[in-house]
Formats: structure tokens, sequence, C-alpha cells
């Protein structure tokens, strides 16, 4: 094709990258998706003829792991996503400009392409005190959010932060923060992409679903793509077979951490998280807590600093394994015998009384680490 | 690097020794971390205060290829090479969009490198960019991924080692991460080492400016041992004061750490005029200033989110740079052998170590020391694991049944920014008082009940802004201290007033 010709594709084409290796790539970009082999085709179209649409990033009460992890792109990478893929107008840990120029840079943005760029952004927004805890520029991040992501043609809230008020929000919030859901209240067009920080992998997967068919991709009740958000770890876990075989890592290093054991009586919240960790992994591929030896903290999960922890306390009510089973056919005998085993490795015992997780950020401050596991 | 530091400071106070593969492992990740951090710092997020992208535009990528071939072996350094990096960025300019590049200082006068100077730059740039996501790896391997690493442990790490399990540290993935510091370590050497010594060429009046306070203090970090003895840290601990590095630093002690509120946004139960320990620290917000939107802060009064934290009532700076001479003045010999070459490749005296110039320089030269060591480390984990050491962590006081009714400890770590301390009190089992002094706040504090400046508005003094409509050289001076995003930098001009938050990286 044709080098100078616009688009992903073309650029590819100058780096010496074959169609073929292209279309490889747009068909892991749909398997990220989920979405039918079909689609790769189109997810090519797309990306050899898109406009680049100007994104602008927005950072308040963070501490950019979003866009370190951003930064660690693969597919497209960030090289390309800056030069080729969109026009990466306002972002303030990587832009050239500083100062005043910098918000000439986001100000010219709103101003010029109203209705037309993408508004991410990283970070909790204080509300309390009128604002005061976070300013730029002399102006308010709550000032700042509401004008630019309402005039944003989709907004993607990325990490934890942006979503719910993640850890600035963690009890007692001192600064009343909020996530862009809450400070931008009636807001259309929002993403909510949970994660501390959020995968990467899912971020460029909307960026090009949004490229590919001019739509968001469909979200649960809670505006998380469907694609990144919808299955529950702990039932894609690698390491599912060792908890329905009652196969327990006790300590740290013993055997069955060695092994490879499940990780659920060091704390895993990973019953009780929604997120592809298991299968997309993080930094390409390459890993995830659980791989890595450590069990899931749930940071995918709603106000996950206070209804999480502590983080090496089981979790106490995990869907009963039992009624999963049952979902997964396992024969009634089976689901005695491991049944049993569950209850020789005393995991029985701990599911003692308590509330579920998610309504605990209800209570009165946060949870306190009474036990840390055997 | 907050992480290893919170753990340190429970380990501290409840007494736990580590194993040595949990001390190995720390190194490795917190190695990684320097030279994955130092450079994007170089390249991302100082680059272009000295490097000029629209010149680049008119390099002849021949000449480039010369240069390049000139300084480094570097094998990407054809002019097909920079010719190609050319024109993508000549198709990028010709869109339009100039995205993250516009509205910058391009052509501003203090722009000193040649246009081939500025295309092998911009190249570099971009190689960068590719390379970072793969060296850091390591931490995926190691922590799960990166960023937010989740291995980290009170008394060791989570991360389990086996010769003969699929499910741990094996010799396949000691092959792993022996691959990825090479890379990393090939980077520094031939591209990142290079690039800083030929650019800082060009800027040498930089080492005459943005001294600063001319204090430096380091915990320092990468232990040797497990004892938890300063002795034991590969990169010193130590105190200088007036910038004298002829004689060893002072020992440092962490009860000599006081911080300031007078102007900053916080009250004191006791005064806004007196200083507390971080054990005795207090966190109660009092904002004063004025209401937004505003344009100026009134600097007579408290104008800033940061404390002020002082060593003997003195600011410090921290850093790469405070790093560096405390090496050089406690003797250590790589950090001295690096620090004499540099300055005699540049031809400057010990005196350019405490500037602008100096602060970048250090961060380049710790950099290539780390990336050196990160291999000795690997070596050494992968030799314990031989001998059958598969310890990687120490569940003595792991259940809270078994801690002291009361506590209190410290942590410290060397963040690629520089000292990061935690201090933690612990009573029945719970958390009473945490406090984090971290590097932004000692360079970037605000004056103190003395009126005494920190490091960023001392370092200020005396730089010639050529127009003030396009102040890059106050971007050279800040962004040389690499300060954190999440803090609050104010520029003063001499009628006392904010004009500009600077957007810092």
């Amino acid at each position: 094709m044709d080098p100078s010709s616009p688009g992903l594709e073309g650029h590819l084409a100058q780096r010496g990258i074959t169609r073929r290796q292209f279309l490889r790539f747009c068909g892991l970009m749909a398997a990220t998706l989920a979405l039918p082999a079909r689609y790769t085709t189109r997810i090519a179209e797309a990306l050899s003829t898109a406009p680049r649409i100007p994104l602008v990033w927005l950072e308040f009460q963070d501490c950019a792991g979003n866009t370190e992890s951003f930064l660690r792109a693969t597919d497209p990478t960030v090289v390309d996503i800056v030069l080729e893929v969109l026009s990466v107008n306002y972002h303030e840990t990587i832009m050239a400009p500083a100062g005043q120029m910098a918000e000439k840079s986001l100000q010219d943005t709103v101003e010029q392409f109203p209705g037309q760029y993408i508004a991410i952004v990283e970070g909790a927004i204080p509300t309390k005190d009128g604002g005061v805890y976070c300013t730029i520029g002399g102006r308010t991040a709550i000032e700042i959010v509401r004008e630019v992501c309402r005039n944003a043609l989709v907004t993607i809230a990325v990490g934890a932060c942006a979503w719910d008020g993640g850890w600035p929000a963690a009890s007692p919030n001192p600064t009343g923060a909020v996530g862009v859901k809450d400070a931008v209240p009636g807001l259309k067009n929002l993403i909510n992409m949970p994660g501390c920080p959020m995968n990467v992998a899912n971020l460029t997967a909307v960026i090009v679903h949004y490229l590919t068919f001019g739509e968001l991709p469909a979200t649960d009740s809670m505006g998380r793509p469907l694609f990144a958000y919808g299955h529950i770890i702990h039932n894609y876990c690698p390491r599912r077979g060792h908890f329905d075989a009652g196969r327990f890592v006790e300590e740290w290093g013993d055997e069955g951490h060695r092994l490879g054991w499940c990780l659920y009586k060091m704390g895993c919240k990973g019953p009780q998280t929604y997120s592809n960790c298991p299968s997309v992994q993080w930094n390409e591929g390459t890993n995830w807590p659980v791989g890595a030896g450590h069990g899931c903290i749930g940071c995918f999960a709603p106000r996950f600093w206070d209804t999480m922890s502590p983080f090496y306390e089981r979790l106490p009510n995990v869907e009963g394994f039992g009624v999963e089973a049952s979902a997964n056919r396992v024969g009634l005998g089976i689901v005695g015998g491991v049944t049993a085993a569950f209850a020789a490795h005393g995991v029985v015992s701990a599911f003692r009384a308590r509330r579920h997780p998610l309504a605990a950020h209800e209570e009165e401050g946060p949870p306190v680490q009474t036990d840390g596991g055997d | 690097m907050h992480a290893v530091c919170s753990v340190r400071a429970v380990e501290n106070a409840l007494q736990i020794q580590i194993p040595d593969n949990a001390r190995l492992i720390r190194n490795i990740i917190e190695a990684a971390q320097y030279v994955q951090d130092h450079v994007i710092h170089f390249y991302h997020l100082h680059a272009l205060d000295w490097v000029d992208i629209v010149s680049a535009l008119e390099a002849d990528p021949a000449d480039t290829a010369d240069l390049a071939q000139s300084i480094s072996d570097w094998p990407k350094s054809s002019a097909d090479y920079f010719a190609g990096v050319q024109n993508r960025l000549k198709a990028f300019v010709e869109t339009g969009q100039l995205g993250l590049f516009a509205n910058a200082y391009w052509g501003h006068p203090a722009y000193a490198l040649p246009p081939a100077a500025n295309l092998m730059a911009v190249a570099h740039y971009l190689e960068a960019l590719d390379w970072q996501k793969e060296i850091i790896k390591i931490h995926a391997l190691l922590g799960g991924k990166n960023p937010h690493l989740q291995t980290y442990l009170v008394g060791g790490m989570a991360v389990p080692l086996d010769p003969d399990s699929q499910s741990a540290i094996n010799a396949h993935r000691i092959a792993q991460l022996k691959r990825w510091a090479a890379q990393a370590h090939d980077f520094v050497a031939q591209v990142y080492i290079p690039d800083l010594l030929a650019v800082a060429s060009f800027y040498k009046e930089w080492a005459g400016l943005g001294g600063g306070v001319g204090n430096y203090l380091a915990y320092g970090d990468y232990p040797q041992d497990t004892s938890g003895n300063p002795s034991s840290l590969w990169l010193p601990r130590g105190v200088i004061f007036d910038k004298q590095i002829g004689n060893p630093p002072q020992a440092l002690d962490h009860r000599e750490i006081r911080e300031y509120v007078t102007h900053s946004w916080y009250s004191y139960a006791e005064g806004d005029g007196t200083a507390k320990h971080p054990w005795e620290g207090e966190t109660r917000p009092n904002y004063t200033g004025p209401k937004p939107p505003y344009e100026f802060l009134n600097t007579d009064e408290k104008y800033s989110w940061l404390k002020a934290p002082r060593y003997q009532d003195t600011p410090m700076e921290v850093g790469p740079l405070a790093r560096m001479l405390v090496a050089y003045a406690s003797g250590h010999e790589r950090v001295r052998e690096l620090v004499h070459q540099v300055l005699d490749h540049l031809d400057v005296g010990p005196e350019a170590l405490f500037s602008t110039l100096g602060r970048v320089a250090a961060r380049g030269i710790e950099t290539l020391v780390v990336a050196e060591q990160l291999s000795v480390w690997i070596d050494e984990l992968a030799a314990n694991i031989s001998r059958g050491d598969l310890a990687i962590h120490n569940g003595e006081r792991w259940h809270p049944s078994t801690w002291p009714a009361e506590a209190e400890g410290w942590g410290s770590t060397e963040a690629p920014r520089g000292a990061l301390g935690h201090w933690v009190r612990i009573k029945g089992g719970k958390i009473v008082n945490y406090q984090a002094v971290v590097p932004s706040t000692w360079n970037g504090s605000p004056r103190d009940a003395r009126e005494q400046r920190g490091p960023y508005e001392a370092a200020l003094i005396d730089t010639p802004v050529a127009d003030p409509e396009r102040p890059v050289e106050i971007l050279r001076t800040i962004h040389s201290f690499d300060p954190c995003m999440a803090c609050a930098v104010h520029i003063v001009n001499r009628h006392g007033r904010e004009i500009t938050r600077v957007k810092v990286a």
C-alpha cells in the first residue's frame, strides 16, 4: 500500500510491517474485545482511514499510575497513538509545553473541537471546601472536569480514582473526593475503566472499538465495558482447579505457594472481582498478580480500599462453591467430596458472619485488620 | 516505591528481619525502576527543554548518522534510519495536528543544539518509549504488574522461588530477567549516556546555574545484607552541608527531621511556627488561600499544600544529585570513577556538580551504575536458589496477635526522584499515626518559620530568563529535579506574585 496514506496501516507499512501482520494485530484486538473474527476486517478498515480524533487527558488527585499504564501500551504503542492514531493534545505528564501554554492546548481543543474530542480523566475530583484541594492554574478540578467533559464526544474515566474516588475517597475521605460520574452528573457517553491502575490493553481496545464502530462498547450498569469487566476473576483463574480441589497456599513460600496453588486463604479477592486480568494479563501478557504469587486485591471493584481490605483476610462470603460447581455441571458426588475437602482445609470455618464487602463502605470508617490470615 | 517504604516502616517497628531473597528481589525491582524512570525522565519529561523538535525537521540525516556513529556503537544509526524517523515526523507535522508538541517554545533562542543533534534526540525519544515498556517487564515478573506492583509483604515478598516449579521463579524466569537487564543496560550505556554527554556539551553554561540550597540528604538504599544496618547500603546514607564533598558525609539521624507548616495550608496544635518530627506529625488542612478561580497567591502568607521538611532546621536537596554526591564523598568507587569521567569529558571542575546540569548528569551516572548492578543482583538470587535457599518471607510476626501493644518505626527508600520516608506508630494492632515525607516536599517545599527557601525556590534565584513570556530556562531547572506531578509548583516573580503554575512532570 502507499506508505504516505494516513492511518495506522500506512505508518506500519513505513515501518516494514506487512498487511498480514497488521491484520493479525486487528484479529488480536477483535479477540480482546470478544468480537467474532469477521470484525477483523472492519477494524483494519477503520484504523487505516480514521481521522485523528483529538484527545485530552486530565489529571487531578492522581499518582499518574494510569499514565504509566498508558505508556506501556502495546497494540498500538503509545508512539503509534501519539503520532498516528489520535491527536493527544493535552496530557500534563508527557506534553512538551508547560504552564500557560499547556493550558492553552487544553482550551484550544475545547473551543476548536466542541463535541469532537475524547476526554480521559485520571484521578479523583475533590468537592469539599469549594474544591480548593486540587487546582490547576488557579482553577478547581471540579470546574475543569465539568467544562471539559460536558463538551467532549466521549469521556473515559481511567483508574479507580476517576471512577468512584478511589484512594482519595477512601474513608474518611478528607477532601470530599468523587469520581467523574458524581462530579459531572448526567454525563453522557461516559465509560468507566476502574482498576489500580486500569489495564492499558483494555483502554486501547476501547479506543479501537470506538474508531471502528463509531460507538462505545457495551457496558454494565456501572458503565464498565463488558469485554473487560464482564467476568469474575475466580471463574477464569488458572488456579481455579486448586480451589475446587481444596489445595490452598497456607503460608508465603510454602510448598503450595511454590506449586501455584490457590491464594484464597491468603486473602485473594478474585472471587468477588470482575476483571479480565486472568486472560489479558499485564505488560503485554507477561504476568498478573496471582501469577506472580500474590492474591488479587480487588482493585477493579467498587470502593476497593474500603470494601476489599483487609487485603490478607480471606473473603467471608465467596459465591457458593456448590452453586458454581453445579452450574458447571459437576456431579453431586464430586461436589460433596470437594466440599468435605474444603472443610478439612479449614475454609468453611472462615465464612464467618460478616456483611458483604460491597456494602462495607456504608459503614462508619474503614474495616480494621484484626486477622492477618493463618 | 511507597510500597517498599511502607513495609520497611512496619518491619522496623516490629523488628522483622527479611530473608536474603526478599532483599534481592526488592533490589532488582528497585534497580529496574531507576533505570526505566530515569530514562523516561531524560527523554520524555526533560529533553524537550533542551531539544528543539522542529529543528530536527531541517537536519540532514547523513549528518545525524555521522554524529551518532561518532559517539556510540548503537546499531540503529544509519542515515536511512534517521531519514525514516524524520519522514515520520514530517508526516506528523504535515497533518497540522501537533498534539503533545503544540504550543511549546520551539525556535526559542535558548535552544542550542544543531539540527543533526536534535534529530538524533528525537529518534531516541521514540526508541526509549518502546524500550521502557519492554525492560519494565522485570516488574511484571516479580510484582505481577507494572505499575503498582503487588507482591510486597511485611516480612518479605510474595514471589515464590522453586527451580522445579513452573509457578515460581525458576531458571527460565531468571533467564528472562537477565535478558531484560541486559537490554536495560545496553540502552543506557549506548544511547542515554552518549546522548546526555552530547547534549550537555552544548549547554555548559547550565553548570553554573540552578544550584539551589547546596545541602544534600540521602537515606541511601539497596541493602547488601539483611542486617538493617545503614553501613550495608550499596548507595550510602548521609548528609552534606554547604557543598562539602571533600570529607565523608555526616551520619544521618532521622530524629533530626522536622516539618514546618508556616507557609503551608495546614495547622499545628502548638502553633504554625513550630516544627514536628513525623512520629508526632499532624495533617490538618487549613486552606487560607484565595477563592478559586484565582490568578495569584500571596506568598507572604500560606501558599502551598506541601509541608516544609528540614534536617537540623536546614533545607535539603534530595534526588540523584544528592545520592551521587553522598556516594562520592563516601568513597563509592564506581560513582567516583564515573563522576570524574563526566567532568573530564565536559571539561568542567567539580563545582559544576552543584547546578542544573549537575543534576542532569548525576541522574545519568546513577542510571549507569544501577544498570550495571542489576544483573549482579539477579546472579546472586540465582546463586541462592541453586544453594537451595528458597525463603522469601519471615512470617514470625505476620499475625497481629504476635505484635507488641505499642510500636513505632520508620522506613526509608530512595525513590528515583529522591529520599522517601514513612513513619508509623502502632497501638493495639492498629495504626494510630502515619506520615510520609516524600522527595518533592523536600525539593519543592515552601519557606519555613525562619523564611528559608526550599531547593526549587533557591535554585531559580539568579536564573536569567531571556523572554518572560516563554521561560524555558525556568523549566530547565525545575524539571532537572524531576518533580512529582501530584505536588504543587508555584513560580513567584519579583513582585512576590505567582505568575504561573508550571506543569511539571
